[in-house]
């Protein structure tokens, strides 16, 4: 199965109207973008040209926080973490591509509040493919999903941004 | 020991370097002598060794080995070492003084005789002290020593930085016309090097042993032995450039006689790499220009001993960073094997390399040994050349500082007959 | 005949991650290459206040220094303490190997400790290499610094210097200038720079500090300072030490900087915009003077936070090696 170009975008332009619709909500005007390397980083992206979101985005690489390094080693080819953005104090919007076991977002979480003391966070998911082992759940999502326990969806990017539903080799 | 061996050995190639023998004959041992060496012999009563397929050697003559007694450098027993040597053909030891206390006086002379006697495997020729203590000052009581049984006399790689108190030990030692082994390893210039002084050390940070450490030592030396006219063995030659001048004393009419370790001729340089102090000797193992050399010389005789540099070494003295590691391997076990490797390879002719561990170092010590002369008291030993097996199998040295250990070499010795005395039999 | 392994071996899992770091020698580039994309990592977490990351909380770093020196010692326990480990410092001077207790034995001691990690410095060359062949399984072993023959920690943050500042190693010519008979530094900074594709490595020395064959080291050799210098884009000087005056190696320190001494003047033969190197601590006025030192060129003092992120990098390489579970 596979999402194509199109699909991600109207799966986008209703992510980006339902997170506008939220802050309105919980009365938040001025929050900070960050998305998690890479396929978050791409949608964290997409969302702040929708929002006309006038900063830069934040980039979140968890690597020296995954709870995993030992089996895999570290991924020096990934950029390090970038916020342009004091943490302390502010809301932040957490953006990743699929949420599956939760392992990513509780790492990214780990290393925000290593930055500061944020005053709130909230989850934005494009995919949410279930199969939780820590107890994290997605503010918003774009698409649910119940997937076999052999298969995981990917993202790829950053242009054009399409995904594709794969055989899982790696804990997400 | 008591010389009682009776035996025929039937069929055996008989290879003598010193008769300059090698058929297949049988060799008659009636109380302990060699009494005849002939075909199809007959001798009702002796007991019958079908050699057919195998060699029948002189017993080997190791010309410089360290002992393990008296004192606790070296691992082992006499008994232990020399029942390695038994198992190895070899029957005859060079003894070296430094043990502890120094071999500088009868008594530690006497104590090795004693243990020797005892252990019954093989017959050790000491080498007493040049200087009291070996330190280089004062002249050890050589005729003394001489008196006690001491066939030549070394410093055993001790410096003796002070050239006068040098030239009168060899004066003195000329005087009784007793032999003077040299090592020859200038101090300062080796300083605390534990390699070759060249690529590898450069590559491993290991202080390096430069080649006229040797050079400048043998040199010295030479015009030494050319002043007092002593007679001269030069043990243990690791460089090429060294030969140089063997080779000028030797035409200029100098007594001079020189050996090198089998492992020098099989090994260089490169055999440290990794630090593997397995390899760690003195003199070092040099560039492969100066194995060739090596090897070149003593198959034209430059070199005319091959030894096992045996130096039985306990684990502590190896389980180290390999500049802490005490230098010497243990060679009893595999000098046989290793000399029959370096044949199999082409390296050496079969007759020089037996030459090199049979009359020749006999020849040097002034010993009668390292031939099968009828007449004399019978020191041999049989050899199966074909089966190859692991040294470290059945390793009997104390030591198992070895390289070898774990290496299939050629060569098997079936029976070893010391002085008149059987001192090894295996199936 | 019984050899050693090849170091490769020794250093890294059948499939090829770092699991000791004990010399440049036979690493292959793509691992040079990754040690410094890691440090590049590390180097943005120093930037930040909180400069701490969980990967190696749980567990134990041990500093095993036989030869004293505060300044690598204390770059190492920060490397750890930013990875979030524990650390042990072994004051080896006063401890019982001095009294004469063995390497091997001391060893084990320390293992019942359960650390995960030994940082060792020795006088002797081959320790690392040594302990890391009889230390028990899963503990990584780091040299820092083994007689004259490795510091490959220095060399890595050196090459992570000279990345930062040329780009690269393509087409660069760097001079190393001093005692290398003597360094360690040297030897690891050679292999270093010939593996990750330098184009001419240059050492600069009397002869009496320059080892035997020096060229089989893929350096080419100047005895002279001018020449050596002619166009080179990176000057690295070393130290030189007090004792090479007393061996006969040298008569005396004027004399060496007279000859080898680093200054402005002397760079002039560099390439105008050759940086300038020195692994500390320096002796100002014997292998680089003080203008020298502090000027534009110098890029000395950040070759010390350098370090902090290339150790780091080591570290938590070597113990996700281990714990791989690769034999």
């Amino acid at each position: 199965m596979n999402w194509t170009e199109d699909d991600i975008r109207q799966l986008l332009d209703h992510l980006a109207r339902a997170l506008q619709q939220q802050l309105q909500d919980r009365g938040i005007r001025d929050y900070e973008l960050v998305g998690i390397y890479a396929g978050g980083a791409w949608v964290a992206e997409a969302l702040r040209e929708r929002l006309g979101y006038p900063d830069e985005a934040g980039m979140l690489d968890i690597s020296f926080y995954r709870d995993d390094f030992s089996r895999h080693g570290l991924n020096p080819r990934v950029k390090p973490t970038r916020l342009p953005f004091d943490v302390d104090g502010r809301h932040l919007v957490l953006v990743d591509d699929v949420l599956m076991t939760g392992r990513t977002i509780r790492a990214a979480m780990n290393e925000l509040f290593d930055y500061g003391r944020p005053e709130s966070i909230q989850l934005v998911v494009l995919f949410d493919v279930g199969r939780r082992e820590l107890p994290i759940r997605p503010d918003l999502c774009g698409e649910t999903l119940a997937l076999e326990p052999h298969k995981r969806v990917e993202l790829h990017g950053p242009s054009p941004l399409w995904a594709e539903l794969m055989e899982q080799t790696r804990q997400g | 020991m008591q010389p009682d061996a009776h035996l025929l050995i039937r069929k055996g190639r008989v290879l003598d370097p010193a008769a300059g023998r090698d058929e297949v004959a049988d060799v008659l041992v009636e109380n302990g002598r060699l009494s005849r060496i002939g075909a199809s012999l007959d001798a009702p009563g002796a007991e019958l060794i079908d050699a057919e397929g195998l060699w029948v050697l002189p017993g080997l003559v190791d010309g410089c080995i360290r002992l393990s007694e008296p004192g606790g450098a070296c691992t082992g027993s006499i008994a232990s070492e020399t029942r390695a040597a038994a198992a190895g053909g070899i029957t005859h030891l060079g003894g070296l003084p430094d043990t502890d206390p120094v071999m500088d006086n009868a008594a530690v002379v006497q104590l090795v005789y004693e243990q020797a006697e005892k252990a019954g495997f093989a017959r050790i020729l000491p080498m007493g002290a040049l200087t009291h203590q070996l330190e280089g000052e004062h002249l050890a009581e050589m005729h003394t020593l001489h008196q006690a049984g001491c066939v030549a006399f070394t410093n055993a790689g001790y410096p003796t930085t002070d050239a006068l108190v040098l030239k009168r030990c060899l004066e003195y030692a000329a005087n009784f016309d007793l032999p003077v082994v040299f090592r020859p390893q200038e101090a300062a210039l080796t300083g605390n090097g534990c390699a070759h002084d060249g690529r590898i050390a450069t590559h491993l940070g290991l202080p390096g042993v430069p080649v006229d450490a040797e050079t400048v030592a043998v040199a010295r030396d030479l015009e030494l032995v050319q002043a007092t006219g002593v007679r001269a063995h030069f043990h243990q030659i690791s460089a090429a450039a060294s030969l140089r001048l063997l080779r000028d004393a030797r035409e200029r009419g100098l007594p001079v006689t020189a050996d090198v370790s089998i492992h020098h001729l099989l090994l260089n340089e490169h055999a440290l790499e990794g630090f593997n102090s397995l390899c760690h000797i003195q003199p070092p193992l040099r560039h492969d220009r100066d194995r060739q050399a090596l090897l070149e010389a003593v198959a034209d005789g430059t070199l005319d001993v091959i030894c096992s540099q045996h130096t039985p070494l306990g684990s502590s003295a190896r389980l180290a960073p390999l500049p802490e590691t005490r230098p010497g391997i243990s060679g009893l076990d595999t000098l046989l094997p290793l000399l029959l490797h370096l044949v199999e390879r082409g390296e050496l002719p079969l007759e020089r390399a037996l030459d090199a561990v049979t009359a020749a170092p006999a020849r040097c010590l002034g010993r009668p040994a390292g031939r099968l002369e009828p007449g004399h008291a019978a020191s041999l030993c049989l050899v199966d050349p074909e089966p190859r097996r692991i040294p470290g199998e059945d390793w009997l040295s104390a030591g198992r500082n070895s390289p070898w250990l774990e290496t299939e070499l050629p060569g098997v010795v079936r029976l070893t007959v010391c002085e008149g005395k059987v001192t090894w039999l295996s199936d | 005949m019984t050899t050693e392994p090849p170091s490769s071996e020794v250093q890294l899992t059948p499939g090829g991650r770092l699991r000791h770091f004990l010399a440049i020698e036979n690493l292959p580039r793509s691992l040079l290459t990754e040690i410094l994309d890691t440090a590049a990592g590390f180097v943005s977490v120093g930037d930040r206040s909180v400069k701490n990351v969980p990967l190696l909380r749980g567990k134990t770093s041990v500093n095993l220094f036989f030869e004293p020196s505060t300044r690598t010692r204390t770059t190492f326990e920060l490397a750890a303490k930013r990875l979030s480990a524990d650390v042990l410092n072994m004051d080896i001077a006063h401890s019982a190997t001095s009294k004469g207790e063995s390497l091997l034995d001391m060893l084990r001691n320390l293992e019942a400790m359960a650390s995960d990690l030994f940082v060792v410095r020795h006088a002797d060359s081959g320790a690392a290499h040594f302990i890391a062949r009889h230390v028990t399984p899963n503990v990584a072993i780091i040299n820092a610094g083994d007689g004259r023959h490795a510091h490959p920690t220095q060399a890595m943050l050196d090459m992570y210097t000279i990345r930062h500042y040329k780009g690269g190693f393509e087409g660069l010519t760097v001079a190393i200038v001093g005692d290398v008979l003597h360094s360690r530094v040297a030897r690891s900074q050679i292999n270093a720079l010939l593996t990750l594709g330098a184009e001419e490595v240059r050492v600069i020395a009397p002869r009496t500090l320059l080892p035997a064959d020096v060229e089989a080291l893929g350096a080419r050799v100047f005895t002279e300072l001018e020449p050596g210098l002619r166009d080179a884009d990176v000057v690295m000087a070393l130290r030189l030490q007090r004792e090479r005056m007393q061996s006969a190696l040298l008569p005396s320190e004027g004399e060496f900087y007279r000859l080898y001494g680093l200054n402005e003047d002397r760079l002039r033969h560099a390439h105008p915009q050759a940086i300038v190197m020195h692994p500390g601590p320096m002796n100002r006025g014997v292998e680089i003077d003080s203008g020298l030192a502090d000027g534009e060129r110098s890029v000395i003092l950040h070759q010390v936070t350098f370090g902090i992120a290339v150790r780091m990098a080591v570290m938590s390489m070597c113990v996700s090696g281990q714990e791989s579970g690769e034999v």
